[in-house]
């Protein structure tokens, strides 16, 4: 084994010690007194049904404020968030999840996950040695390993006349994607989910709680390096542990905080873009019977599921104190950076509030706009049209079996968590 | 009609390479580019029309 000093010693420790280093508040708590002044995406309410509350605030007041969290701000308005996403240089992606913490100043312009909380012109170096893995070429050559895995989990379901889509079909899917992208074990899957829970959901737990979760997945990665130092092979962490940027190897913080970032952000996302199109279909026997009659209509549909039930929420940093939008931003505010919100604003899309199934122009901006696209946009777009694809062949008429029973996660990736559906 | 890409607007999403792979072509990082000079054949207006309408970062410049 060749040694590599980048991770001698307790590599471990040094991911978790860096990443809990920053600016903490103390939780505030309790109901949302008014959207526009308290807003809070952690509540309840904004769980079951953000798209109302973000209609109501878009008419009234196009970016809400909050104390919580330590200050933050939340445009409604399409054309506010393509301005933001396009705005590197007035909002930071140093930490990109609204919560008690701020990650150290100290870690920028690579930030803690290179290159989602990387700023310019870092990042581009950054994302440009992970684009070649992500193209859609790329990615079309894993659809038979995933088409084969959806009917495996369908199999393994047998004849059940209730099946929980979200827990044992949607979240399975994007693991067994990423994990093998990465070249991690395919039985680890459970795992991940806690890792996602402690990084995505985990915004309201107790903060030593919340980074107790980050140090067990920095830990995992920590020997997943390790296993592939000593066992080279032809996957992500191996190309990582070897990538160069300007002529270097990657520092430690990089590979860990790269790879920690493409396993979780490449779960939970896909995952509740599956639950909510199964969610929708389920609900709307109309869209559902289309579909499998004409299969063809399947990536359009696509684009309008993503559209209309965009999973994912971004954050930014304010940099320095401005007047924004009419408001008055301080240094290091929140920017709650909604995706959704934009792809359900009127003025930007007709029937905005609708899912129009064979919509024809969607220009919308599920997976960000600028810069920070998605890396993973063809791999979402892929595990997504395979997963229901799989899903109406073998089970073309479905339903909810319990609309009450249904779960939505909380924080800024959206979807079903429980979702069980009556098969026939 | 003629379309083109801007490289400088284009984020690689690869809607247009998606919808329309006669008349565009992605790179090996995934940016989108046109095709024979981005010169549209007569006729086959609506697809390209269709691709461009679709861009997220409104990278793609039609020519009548």
């Amino acid at each position: 084994m060749t040694v590599d000093d980048r991770f001698a010693g307790d590599a471990d420790e040094r991911f978790t010690d860096r990443t809990s280093h920053g600016r903490r508040n103390e939780p505030t708590i309790g109901p949302v007194t008014d959207w526009a002044t308290d807003f809070d995406h952690l509540d309840d309410a904004w769980a079951a049904d953000p798209y109302e509350i973000q209609d109501d605030l878009r008419q009234r007041c196009p970016v809400a404020h909050t104390d919580r969290f330590g200050g933050g701000w939340l445009p409604t308005r399409y054309e506010d968030v393509a301005a933001v996403a396009y705005d590197s240089d007035r909002f930071s992606s140093r930490s990109v999840v609204m919560s008690n913490f701020r990650s150290d100043v100290a870690l920028a312009p690579a930030g803690g996950t290179p290159p989602i909380t990387s700023d310019p012109p870092f990042h581009h170096g950054a994302r440009k040695l992970l684009l070649p893995a992500f193209t859609r070429t790329a990615i079309a050559a894993l659809e038979p390993a995933t088409r084969a895995y959806c009917h495996e989990l369908l199999d393994g379901l047998g004849g059940s006349s209730e099946i929980d889509a979200a827990v044992d079909y949607a979240q399975h899917i994007p693991m067994r994607a990423i994990s093998d992208m990465l070249g991690f074990p395919p039985e680890d899957g459970p795992e991940f989910a806690g890792f996602v829970a402690s990084v995505l959901e985990g915004i309201n737990l107790p903060l030593t709680e919340r980074l107790e979760g980050i140090g067990a997945l920095f830990h995992y990665l920590s020997a997943q390096i390790d296993d592939h130092l000593a066992h080279p092979r032809e996957d992500l962490t191996s190309y990582l542990i070897d990538a160069e940027l300007d002529g270097e190897k990657l520092d430690a913080f990089h590979v860990a905080g790269t790879m920690g970032l493409l396993l979780v952000a490449g779960i939970d996302t896909t995952w509740s873009a599956i639950g909510a199109s199964l969610w929708h279909l389920a609900g709307h026997p109309g869209d559902r019977e289309r579909l499998v009659a004409e299969p063809a209509l399947l990536p359009t549909a696509v684009e309008e599921l993503l559209r209309a039930y965009a999973p994912v929420t971004m954050a930014r940093l304010v940099r320095e104190d401005m007047t924004w939008g009419g408001v008055e931003m301080k240094g290091e505010d929140w920017l709650l950076l909604s995706f959704p919100a934009a792809n359900r604003d009127p003025a930007q899309f007709e029937r905005a509030d609708e899912v129009v199934i064979d919509r024809e122009v969607n220009r919308h901006a599920a997976f960000g706009l600028g810069i920070h696209r998605c890396l993973g946009s063809h791999l979402a777009r892929m595990e997504l049209r395979v997963a229901l694809e799989v899903w109406l062949e073998r089970h073309p008429t479905f339903s909810l079996a319990d609309p009450d029973a249904v779960t939505w996660s909380h924080g800024q990736v959206r979807g079903p968590r429980r979702l069980p559906l009556k098969i026939g | 009609m003629k379309v083109h890409v801007d490289p400088a607007r284009c984020q690689g999403h690869g809607r247009c390479y998606d919808l329309a792979p006669q008349f565009f072509a992605s790179d090996d990082e995934g940016y989108g580019s046109e095709r024979n000079g981005g010169v549209i054949p007569d006729g086959q207006e609506h697809e390209a029309q269709v691709a461009a309408m679709n861009c997220p970062e409104m990278a793609i410049d039609v020519e009548q």
